[in-house]
């Protein structure tokens, strides 16, 4: 039979991540997905830790570690370098966390997808600086404690939406995935590697110490993240948008919450409110997907 | 050829000679034409490499770590405020030990605002791990960019190019530019030791402990150092190429002077003039301007100064809590020494202010006259 994902592993068991780390997930599907010609550009981010000290390395691709509001503008540079020496194959992934995208990396990012730089650029997005221990971010949700939003309200605001901030900018293509689709992630970096110009996925990655929830229920939060419709999986290229999956049949958010210590201290009046914010995106999705 | 250059475009045409492959910039006075003519000569078909007209200076150097990583020759122009806001890739990129050459055209830094030349802005990032050479002439700049290259790659450190803002970067004088076929003569491309390749992965700049990460910077510091004689050498070969040859530093009717003017950049060439003024006037005047900053070319200034000399320092920058930088960088190479020259600092012109064949001439009498403190810097301002 023939694996529906390839077998290949890019990423090696030795890395240094908590057990039950989902953006351990995100890089060995995205890297079965781009193959072993790519270059990888770490900002300072949980993976900065977990690619290894050196001279050791978890990962059969080159990395290059750049400094944390630098990410897109550094792959940029790594692109054209390479093809400097004439080098027009190799990929370039811009691979940062939530913090080093949302918040201080979100001028370098917007910079690159403005000019079209022919990279890729991959938001593991764990809600949080999870690698400096848990502090909020622009990604992190309303209701979610963090150490910088202690107390039973956790953090005030809303979460940013990215995902529109990179439409804005007309990219060549753009997605969202989750670790627990496995096939549909891994088909999505592949295809990403196919286009060229500006690419952005986004990939929600649960964390076990940050979501405060016990690690062995990394694939089944990141399945409900998806099945509650709170982190909706849909590609746009060239301006079309189009949902990866049946949008009718959604779970209550609160199964996705409730799981997770961050979430302890939500309402349930907060949590009819996030309730009725996914119902409207989801209108929205659905007039979309029947618009294109 | 000759050609009547303003002191950006000489910074250009040097770039454009080295074959900079890749160049990343972001625009700011008094350095933007360093970038204009670029894209004149991209669109002329003139400059073959990428330029990438980038969304800020922080991203402008950390696209040239991610191109250099990738084994591509790299410049990029800026100033002031913008180099201050690469100040973390600065040190990024010498750690990582990119031969990038960077051309720095000094201003004064905010606040309040000010446009005009003042070297704080290039010597607030002297302890970067990047080698610095401060050019008196436009000449010497177009000159100095393709030295900087050769010095660079062979220490494996990145490179400052200063040149004075407005004195130097917007004033015409003639340059011989050299042509394309001299120039590879003088500059072999660069062959990268390592780049990022991923037939041979491997992590660029991963986590170290606190042993390798003391060794690598002293194997840095010691590389460092070795831009001192490396600067020397690059500078003679220039000579054989080109018939002009660069040092460390230059003298100039230094052999019997009592006293002696110690200054850099485009001041350099007006002392030049006062000491000319002194000396018919039968004062024994000289001057030493420092093209060579970092690393602070110790070794050969120990040489030249000797003791009964007074040195007047000029610096066109100032250390706040200490002096003037180039003052106490002189003293601290002199301290130690069983003999060694008196030193006064003087601070002038800064924020773009005059430093005039006067005042030049003012500082070196005072100095002179044993009227001078040796304790504390004095501040000169040319009252005409």
């Amino acid at each position: 039979m023939k694996p529906s994902i390839p077998a290949a592993e890019l990423m090696t068991p030795g890395h240094q991540a908590c057990q039950g780390c989902g953006a351990t997930l995100a890089m060995r599907y995205a890297l079965k997905g781009l193959g072993a010609q790519t270059v990888v550009v770490l900002p300072a981010c949980c993976w900065t830790v977990l690619a290894g000290q050196s001279p050791r390395s978890a990962l059969g691709v080159p990395v290059l570690h750049v400094p944390f509001a630098s990410a897109a503008a550094a792959a940029s540079g790594v692109k054209a370098g390479l093809l400097a020496r004439g080098d027009a194959q190799t990929q370039v992934v811009a691979w940062a966390g939530d913090g080093g995208t949302y918040d201080i990396g979100i001028q370098a990012l917007s910079g690159a997808a403005e000019r079209g730089e022919d990279i890729l650029y991959v938001c593991y997005d764990n809600e949080a600086y999870m690698n400096t221990g848990i502090q909020r971010s622009g990604s992190t949700p309303d209701g979610a404690w963090t150490m910088t939003t202690p107390g039973k309200a956790g953090n005030l605001r809303p979460k940013k939406d990215i995902d529109a901030i990179m439409e804005a900018h007309h990219i060549a293509y753009q997605a969202t995935a989750a670790p627990a689709y496995a096939e549909d992630m891994v088909r999505k970096f592949a295809k990403a590697r196919t286009i060229k110009g500006f690419r952005f996925i986004h990939v929600l990655a649960p964390c076990p110490p940050g979501w405060k929830y016990d690690s062995e229920r990394t694939v089944a939060l990141s399945r409900l993240s998806v099945q509650t419709g709170l982190f909706a999986l849909y590609e746009i290229e060239d301006g079309k948008f189009r949902l990866n999956m049946n949008a009718s049949a959604r779970k209550p958010v609160a199964e996705f919450t409730r799981g997770q210590g961050r979430y302890k201290g939500l309402t349930p009046e907060h949590e009819d409110e996030i309730q009725k914010r996914v119902d409207a995106r989801w209108a929205d999705y659905d007039a979309r997907s029947r618009a294109t | 050829m000759r050609k009547v250059l303003m002191g950006n475009h000489a910074a250009t045409l040097g770039a454009v000679l080295a074959r900079a492959q890749v160049v990343a910039a972001y625009p700011i006075t008094p350095a933007t034409q360093v970038v204009e003519l670029i894209a004149e000569m991209e669109a002329k078909g003139e400059f073959s490499g990428r330029f990438m007209r980038i969304e800020s200076e922080h991203s402008a150097m950390a696209a040239l770590l991610g191109a250099a990583s990738a084994g591509a020759r790299c410049f990029t122009a800026t100033s002031s405020q913008g180099l201050a806001y690469m100040h973390e890739l600065l040190h990024w990129v010498s750690g990582a030990r990119l031969p990038i050459v960077m051309v720095d055209v000094n201003r004064a830094l905010a606040a309040p605002w000010n446009l005009w030349t003042d070297q704080t802005d290039s010597l607030s990032q002297r302890d970067t791990g990047w080698i610095q050479l401060y050019c008196a002439t436009n000449q010497e700049v177009l000159d100095t960019v393709l030295q900087a290259y050769k010095i660079a790659e062979r220490v494996q450190l990145p490179a400052m190019v200063v040149l004075d803002g407005f004195t130097l970067s917007h004033v015409y004088e003639p340059v011989d530019v050299p042509t394309q076929e001299q120039a590879d003569a003088f500059l072999p491309p660069w062959d990268a030791p390592r780049r990022l390749d991923p037939a041979a992965p491997a992590g660029f700049g991963a986590m170290e402990g606190p042993k390798g990460y003391m060794r690598l910077r002293k194997r840095l510091a010691l590389d460092m150092e070795r831009a001192e004689d490396e600067t020397e050498r690059a500078g003679a070969e220039f000579g054989r190429e080109f018939g002009r040859d660069y040092g460390v530093i230059e003298t100039y009717r230094t052999a019997d002077a009592d006293t002696v003017l110690l200054t850099s950049g485009a001041v350099g060439s007006t002392a030049k003039q006062a000491v000319d003024e002194l000396r018919e006037a039968g004062r024994k005047a000289g001057v030493v301007r420092v093209r060579l900053f970092r690393p602070f070319p110790a070794k050969t200034l120990r040489r030249v100064l000797r003791q009964g000399q007074k040195v007047a320092v000029v610096d066109r920058n100032y250390s706040q809590g200490q002096q003037g930088i180039f003052c106490e960088e002189l003293k601290a190479a002199m301290y130690g020494l069983p003999e060694r020259p008196e030193i006064y600092g003087y601070v002038a012109g800064l924020g773009g202010g005059d430093i005039t064949v006067e005042l030049l001439k003012e500082i070196w009498l005072e100095t002179d006259s044993g009227k001078a403190s040796a304790l504390e810097p004095a501040w000169m301002e040319d009252p005409r």
